[in-house]
């Protein structure tokens, strides 16, 4: 175990990543992982995670050290192609009995490998160890050694128990298992100033072959994929590359970080979903191996393959854009994926209403605040009730999220999209992009949504679900209003800032007890509004709601100052749009969404804070409009 | 009588095995507002989830200790408790379902002391039924898992009647294997119900797995039999157990409120629902509702019109014990030969595979011997074997991930029956064999230059 937790610290020292250095030595030492909260948890295990990294090298045997559990529940469902070998799909376990958890499971490993090398004569095995043997003491590390000596097939030891940590963790361990084991260890035939990594891509679906094409007709040579696609001799190769580009945010920063460290390889983090971020990924590779060597007009050849696809897939998004623009999407994905994919949805003009980013790093959440402003609800642990509470909502017209929760939508008759590991579409480049809109408009425009949500002939519309929902808020709201304890509990647990998420209890009490006056007093005590400072406006309407009640300066208007100064309120801070102004031009072109008044007004186009102010705005003027046209008609 | 050989292979390949808890934890989903919860490393739950979701698809509910490296070695009591207190606040769950694994089983975590300690601790979850199975991964099977876990929840959870209690004559208990779909019980529900009886099904996978729109949206399960039912299943005239694997649990029912039962071994083909009826005819007095008459009779005509294509055909299946031993003695009913059995664990009934020898191996073991049969009978994972071999695969159990429509595959009941030999039939008619010039001459060996003989027969 002293090995293990030794690279474990390793990979919690990562110098690379922005959130570790500026922890303290200690808070290091704890590493990046939550704790997790028992009967309140279910995600992967390093040992998935550390197996979701390297099982798409495809011609590779992965054998799993342990009891039936960890490789008999999960074997061949992941979604990684190849375009060779299959050997990556099979199933390889030592599927250890009572026996070997009383005498250990050392011999049957090496018998294990013995037996696969014998059979199926891989260039190497993989082999990953799990809880059980790592409690009863099995050195795989040993084993692997001396089997890699006896058969002169290299094999290599994973060293990610599940129970050390979360697939995140495991990722990393992944990658430091290559680096120890398999990585420097052969030689390229000869290499070219085009030579590049592309690590962290595991080729779901075929995600690669939508790329691969690409960076080929450009000039690029992908050296070693890690790990999808990949061959393990490609990825022994690794070290001559050029250049890496770095995909899926940090998980196997180890990797990129070392290659830069030991071989001199520069890398960047790139995306390869959503057109923008396709094309400055493309741009930012060729850039680095012009920086080490290959001609400037190797540029042009990479721009002249992205204009013409950029023209391509535009042409194609377009016609959809009439149908997608301003429709809300809550989008609910694990892991490393949310931000590449908050990208790409923008560009279709889709708003995104929520995404949670439970398996995501801090650093995914960060990426995600930028694209999608502050006021963006980063549902960290969403429960199914209240996922299933913001679709009935109507909030959203589609989610897009994993294999798991998709059943809450699609029985809350929500359109529905699945974009994790088990997925049957590739949305990656240009061509995905182009899929993947494809496939939201397929979703939302199914007719079977208006048969789905009709009611039987025998049933009483008030005993539907949808009925009995609205009841419990109805209920619910009953419950505030005659107890006004909880009703203020309520009220007060408002959150204000987003950013520190702070609520409103917390700022009235700093304001009452160290009667704070301006907004800076308070972003100073409180650290509300120290983040993105959307929410200053609104803390300065709480310090003027406590001066108000608090019987402070109370100045007689008139009707025509009462409505300029109510016209004045500052609605949109980024872009300092008022209310006045909104109101305006809502009633003037007739708008009705949140989209079309911020691309009159710029209000919402920052940090999107204010959009839920704007929404209100639209009901007031927009609710009672329609009202009367219903009345006129009738 | 089939001889059960096991492979002595250090390395399984291409496993046909799932492991115990799984097992355990569907059968706690067949409770109504029960959570099942595997008491170990988060990792353990997250690929059950994952299993049960893409083969149902539908929202799971499991939960997990999450036991991390420390608390393993520590001992996992506080994990119990705080997961049992989550789990009953915030999930509203009425029943939680604790299944072992093997990370706790190897620390050798003492369970039912910590319940009792919880009990201690927090008497305001007094309302809350815990109900706790050893179910380490490194041993046994699903079936297993499944077949102790209703063992336990009877032995928890039915209250014993009085001793002078008056039975209900139309309750009758059923107690499924872990193979049987929600289809399967939605067609036995209709059959028993046929005779007047009301059919309480320990698990009722059917009211909670068949894929309804729920009323109400819980993280627990979305029905089944619930707790009160349960717990009444005492004053039940009749119990019935399905598949040999659930004789403990009638045992349990009847050593605990005197519950009388029949075992059925067998149900899938004519005979053996002849001889469910039979016995329901039996103890219900009645005569058969004429619906079943007609759909014996469709049974019979499926089984004429079926005969020229199952007959002589050579099938390999790989199976949970029981359900290899039901499925491929009805397949052998129909004039099939099982060329391959492969099973996951050895088990008595086995022997009663109508097969010259079962072999408790894997898909590998499956594939090699394989070649040359017409059919592949096994759960999703036999898709590599079956694209190899180009022997088309009839899935079967779970999990089947690449398909729809798995919760519904019956099997049972004369419609079931029908339907089955009906498909199996067509999947013969699909991949059949038509003549070429080459198929009879020249012998095999002589004078192969007019193309590749068939090697299918
Ligand atoms: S948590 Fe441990 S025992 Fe469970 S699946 Fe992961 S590695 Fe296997």
């Amino acid at each position: 175990m002293s090995s293990v937790s030794a690279t474990i610290q390793n990979v919690f020292n990562e110098p690379a990543c922005p959130k570790n250095a500026a922890k303290s030595e200690k808070e290091r030492k704890k590493g990046c992982t939550k704790q997790l909260q028992p009967g309140g948890a279910a995600g992967g295990c390093a040992f998935d995670g550390a197996k979701i990294a390297l099982q798409p090298i495809t011609d590779v045997a992965h054998l799993v050290h342990g009891p039936i559990a960890c490789e008999g529940n999960s074997w061949d469902n992941r979604g990684a192609y190849s375009s060779g070998s299959t050997l990556y799909r099979t199933g390889f376990t030592t599927d250890i009995n009572e026996t070997d958890v009383v005498f250990g499971g050392e011999k049957r490993l090496y018998k294990a490998i013995k037996e696969i090398i014998e059979k199926y004569n891989p260039p190497s095995v993989f082999v990953y160890q799990t809880c059980v043997p790592a409690m009863i003491g099995d050195d795989i590390d040993a084993v692997c050694k001396a089997a890699t000596k006896k058969f002169g097939t290299p094999i290599v030891p994973v060293n990610s128990p599940g129970f050390v940590g979360p697939k995140n963790l495991g990722n990393k361990l992944a990658g430091e298992a290559l680096l120890a084991h398999v990585i420097g260890t052969e030689e390229p035939d000869y290499t070219t100033p085009y030579d590049v990594n592309i690590i962290g891509e595991y080729n779901l679906a075929g995600e690669m072959w939508q790329v691969e094409p690409l960076l080929k007709e450009i000039g690029f040579r992908i050296l070693s994929c890690i790990s999808g696609d990949a061959k393990y001799h490609e990825v022994a190769r690794a070290h001559r590359a050029r250049a890496t580009m770095m995909v899926c945010s940090k998980a196997m920063i180890n990797i990129t970080r070392k290659l830069e460290d030991l071989y001199g390889i520069p890398y960047f983090e790139g995306s390869f979903y959503g057109i923008g971020d396709m094309s400055d990924s493309i741009r930012q590779l060729a850039q680095l191996c012009i920086d080490r060597g290959a001609p400037p007009e190797f540029m042009d050849r990479a721009e002249a393959v992205i204009a013409r696809e950029e023209k391509l897939a535009w042409d194609e998004i377009m016609s959809y854009l009439p149908r997608l623009k301003g429709k809300k999407v809550l989008l609910i994905t694990g892991g490393v994926k949310s931000w590449s994919v908050v990208a790409a949805l923008q560009e279709v003009g889709m708003e995104i209403v929520g995404t949670s980013v439970k398996k995501s790093t801090k650093e995914d959440k960060e990426r995600i605040k930028e694209l999608m402003g502050e006021d963006a609800h980063a549902f960290d642990d969403m429960s199914p009730r209240e996922m299933y509470k913001m679709l009935r909502d109507a909030k959203a017209d589609i989610m897009l999220s994993g294999g798991r929760s998709q059943f809450i939508a699609l029985k809350a008759n929500m359109p529905w999209l699945d974009i994790n590991q088990e997925r049957h579409h590739a949305y990656s480049g240009y061509k995905g992009m182009v899929d993947l809109v494809k496939e939201i408009d397929k979703a939302l425009y199914n007719p079977i949504w208006n048969q789905v949500r009709t009611i039987a002939p025998w049933s009483n519309p008030a005993d539907s679900w949808q009925a009995k929902a609205d009841a419990e808020a109805a209920r619910e709201a009953a419950e505030l209003a005659a107890d006004p304890a909880k009703a203020e509990a309520k009220r007060r647990a408002r959150k204000i800032c987003n950013c520190k998420t702070i609520d409103l209890g917390t700022i009235e009490d700093a304001i009452l007890a160290s009667t704070l006056t301006t907004v800076e007093q308070v972003v100073e005590t409180t650290h509300a509004g120290s983040g993105c400072t959307g929410c200053r406006g609104k803390i300065g309407d709480i310090l003027a709601d406590l001066a108000a009640k608090a019987g402070g300066p109370v100045v007689e208007l008139t009707p025509e100052e009462a409505e300029a100064r109510r016209r004045s309120k500052k609605i949109c801070n980024c872009k300092e749009v008022t209310l006045g102004t909104i109101e305006d031009v809502v009633r003037a072109e007739r708008l009705t969404t949140v989209a079309e008044v911020t691309a009159a007004t710029d209000a919402g186009s920052g940090c999107t804070g204010c959009c839920e102010d704007i929404e209100e705005i639209l009901d007031a003027i927009v609710a009672p409009a329609e009202e009367l046209t219903a009345i006129a008609a009738e | 009588m089939a001889v059960i050989q096991t492979s002595n292979k250090a390395c399984t390949v291409n496993p046909l095995k799932m492991s115990q808890p799984i097992g355990g934890a569907l059968a706690f989903m067949g409770i109504k507002d029960s959570m099942p919860l595997f008491h170990g490393s988060q990792g353990c739950t997250s690929f059950g989830l994952v299993l049960f979701v893409r083969h149902f698809k539908e929202a799971i509910p499991l939960q997990t200790t999450a036991m991390s490296e420390v608390a393993t070695v520590l001992g996992g009591y506080e994990n119990v408790e705080q997961a049992i207190v989550n789990i009953s606040n915030k999930q509203r769950a009425r029943l939680i379902g604790i299944c072992s694994t093997g990370v706790t089983e190897t620390k050798g975590d003492d369970v039912d002391s910590y319940i009792k300690l919880v009990r201690q601790q927090h008497p305001e979850l007094d309302g809350i039924s815990l109900v706790y199975v050893s179910t380490p991964d490194f041993k046994d099977s699903f079936q297993d898992g499944w077949e102790k876990t209703v063992v336990k929840i009877i032995e928890t959870l039915v209250k014993a009647p009085e001793p002078d209690v008056v039975r209900d004559p139309k309750k009758l208990v059923v107690l499924p294997g872990c193979h049987y779909t929600p289809g399967d019980l939605d067609e036995l529900r209709d059959i028993i119900e046929g005779f007047g009886f009301e059919a309480l099904f320990l698990p009722d996978l059917a009211a909670s797995l068949d894929g309804h729109i729920p009323d109400d949206f819980t993280p627990t399960t979305l029905g089944g039999i619930s707790l009160e039912d349960i717990a009444g299943l005492g004053n039940a005239s009749h119990a019935i157990a399905l598949s040999p694997h659930m004789l403990p649990a009638a045992q349990a029912l009847e050593k605990k409120a005197g519950v009388p039962f029949k075992l059925f071994e067998r149900m899938i083909g004519l005979l053996p629902t002849d001889a469910f009826i039979k016995h329901l005819m039996e103890i219900s007095g009645r005569d058969v509702p004429v619906k079943f008459k007609r759909q014996r009779s469709q049974l019979v005509d499926a089984m004429l019109d079926g005969h020229f294509h199952t007959g002589g055909k050579k099938i390999a299946v790989g199976l949970e014990p029981d359900f290899l031993m039901d499925l491929s003695s009805f397949l052998v009913d129909m004039g099939c030969h099982i060329s391959v059995a492969v099973s996951t664990n050895a088990q008595p009934v086995l022997e009663k595979v109508p097969t010259e020898s079962v072999l408790i191996g894997d898909l590998e073991d499956l594939e090699r011997m394989a070649p040359g049969c017409d059919l592949l009978i096994t759960h999703a994972h036999g898709r590599q074997a079956s694209e190899r071999l180009h022997i088309p695969l009839y899935r079967m159990f779970l999990p089947i991930f690449d398909r729809l429509g798995a919760g519904h595959i019956t099997t049972v009941g004369y419609r079931g029956a029908r339907d089955r030999i009906f498909e199996i039939a067509n999947t013969f008619i699909a991949n059949s064999h038509v003549a070429k010039p080459d198929t009879w001459y020249p012998h095999p060996g002589e004078e192969t230059a007019h193309g590749v003989h068939s090697t299918a027969h």
